[in-house]
């Protein structure tokens, strides 16, 4: 299991477990943490699963690629910034034990 | 085109044994009429068991490729590398753009590829990205409620005209700021730009020439007015201040804005009126719906996704590539019909029927996906939310009481007539 946690855009926090190798839209729908939509399914075709990640861990997570669809999508998205990821772009494996991600107010 | 004028005067009795029966190659599900008889299901039916990604040679449009289920749609909106939407190659529709001389030469960044289509999409996203839609709820829930204080309770009316055209001609003249007393002007625009002739509501090419140029001119006015005057967060001033988009060539700053008053218009409009021909098809939901108001928040995607309001996007390949088993080559038309892949009963449980508390009911295609998805689909969820809670405050039952009348298009899904009567509680 892997340990993240979800900080949501009004300050509250959402620490949950997930099986690793599982995406952090997963995780996050699968514990019903707010903000986190996923309309697509989780294949990187709609940014409703927009975050940001904690700049504690976004060099371990990794900057979007210039490029990528990831990439292409999340220029689209409402206060999109540098350290702005699609969760179900988020491999969870051991190495990202503890990742912190904040939820933006809104997914569009 | 006049054969597809005179189509409808067919008789043509489309029944699961008939459809069954048709050669597969014979089966071109881009016939208009079998749209407005609400047949076409049958059709998709069969092509997403029988043969998914299908051929057909000889259509009004031409050779196209039909791509039917769920998954496969997927694959090729996201696949904008191979699968472009520029509009010199034939554009978003399976009728081509620029198909003639009659026809406007338009340019909107739906039908564009990166990079062009990035920075002016860029440019108009802030109108309707969610911190605007803030700003804009109140005004829509004021205007929603004033359509719904004026109706007559008890007597029959025309719910397509009374309450969806009203609400969505004034949610958009909201976003253009547009001169109030002259809104209607944006719905006939909308109607003129996606309708073929003999529809009803253009006779020609030419003459959907004309009313659009009027429209180009009418807009111009109010970019004048409003260039060099910055802050204005209505889309035009949005557009005149934007360096991807104050220098747009004419028929660019057209189709934009014909782009914006489509897809503000004609979509949204048919979901309010296909949420009411749902509910009463599905008596056990309306039941559902008024014990329990709160499913209005999982009722308006199903509501989006059952009505499907554009029942395709064509894309045209750009390479030779294989799909679905299929060899699809360069420069062939693809047609990616949101409406077949929206009933997939592989993806989507029970997929015929309307079920307000579906769970995950965003998972629809009735927005595309990929770079072009739906800007607007946050806003188009506000209205439907917010005409929805209005709704349930005044009235018991909105009862449809006639068969609804459907629009003659392959693109548009549409009801052009609902007679409903209200019911108070």
């Amino acid at each position: 299991m892997v340990k993240l946690t979800f900080v949501g855009a009004d300050g509250r926090t959402y620490p949950v477990d997930i099986e690793a190798g599982s995406s952090a839209r997963d995780a996050a729908l699968c514990n019903d943490v707010p903000g986190i939509d996923g309309d697509c399914g989780g294949v990187c075709a709609c940014a409703t699963c927009h975050v940001h990640v904690d700049s504690a861990w976004i060099d371990r997570v990794g900057r979007l690629a210039e490029g990528s669809m990831e990439s292409e999508l999340l220029q689209f998205a409402e206060g999109a910034t540098e350290d702005s990821r699609l969760a179900c772009q988020i491999a969870l494996e051991a190495d990202l034990d503890g990742l912190v991600l904040h939820v933006p107010a809104q997914q569009y | 085109m006049a054969t597809l004028a005179n189509e409808s005067l067919a008789p043509e009795l489309d029944t699961p044994q008939r459809v069954s029966s048709i050669p597969l190659e014979e089966i071109d599900v881009s016939r208009p009429s079998l749209f407005q008889n609400d047949t076409i299901g049958l059709f998709f039916e069969r092509l997403r068991r029988e043969d998914p990604v299908h051929y057909c040679a000889e259509s009004a449009y031409g050779p196209y490729w039909s791509v039917t289920r769920f998954d496969d749609i997927m694959a090729v909106d996201t696949n904008h590398k191979v699968f472009s939407s520029e509009a010199k190659l034939g554009g978003i529709a399976i009728e081509d753009m620029h198909r003639d001389q009659s026809n406007l030469e338009l340019e909107m960044f739906i039908a564009m590829d990166p990079p062009k289509h990035d920075a002016q999409r860029k440019a108009v996203t802030p109108a309707v990205a969610p911190s605007n839609l803030l700003l804009l709820e109140p005004v829509i829930r004021e205007r929603a409620a004033e359509i719904l204080d004026s109706l007559p309770v008890g007597e029959d009316i025309d719910w397509v005209q009374s309450v969806s055209v009203e609400l969505t001609t004034m949610t958009l003249a909201t976003l253009f700021d547009f001169p109030w007393e002259e809104r209607a002007k944006l719905t006939r625009w909308s109607d003129v730009t996606t309708a073929i002739p003999g529809s009803g509501i253009v006779e020609s090419y030419e003459q959907r020439r004309e009313e659009l140029i009027g429209c180009a001119m009418y807009f111009k006015d109010l970019w004048e007015q409003r260039i060099d005057k910055p802050g204005g967060n209505d889309l035009i001033s949005m557009m005149t201040n934007s360096p991807a988009t104050r220098d747009m060539p004419f028929l660019e700053f057209l189709g934009n804005l014909l782009l914006l008053i489509v897809g503000g218009n004609d979509t949204t409009r048919n979901s309010i009126s296909g949420g009411v021909l749902a509910l009463n098809r599905h008596p056990d939901q309306y039941r559902k719906l008024r014990e329990d108001p709160s499913l209005i928040a999982s009722m308006v995607p199903e509501i989006i996704r059952w009505q499907t309001p554009l029942t395709h996007m064509r894309r045209t390949a750009l390479e030779d590539t294989e799909f679905g088993g299929k060899r699809i080559r360069k420069g062939d038309k693809v047609v990616m019909w949101y409406l077949s892949g929206n009933r997939d009963e592989t993806v989507i449980d029970r997929a015929e029927e309307f079920i307000v508390d579906r769970p995950n009911p965003r998972h629809h295609l009735s927005f595309g996906y990929g770079i072009h998805r739906c800007m607007g689909n946050r806003l188009a969820e506000l209205q439907l939310r917010i005409i929805w809670e209005e709704i349930q405050k005044r009235f018991r039952f909105v009862e449809v009481v006639a068969e609804p009348e459907r629009l003659l298009s392959n693109f548009v899904r549409g009801l052009t007539r609902l007679p409903v009567r209200l019911h108070a509680h």
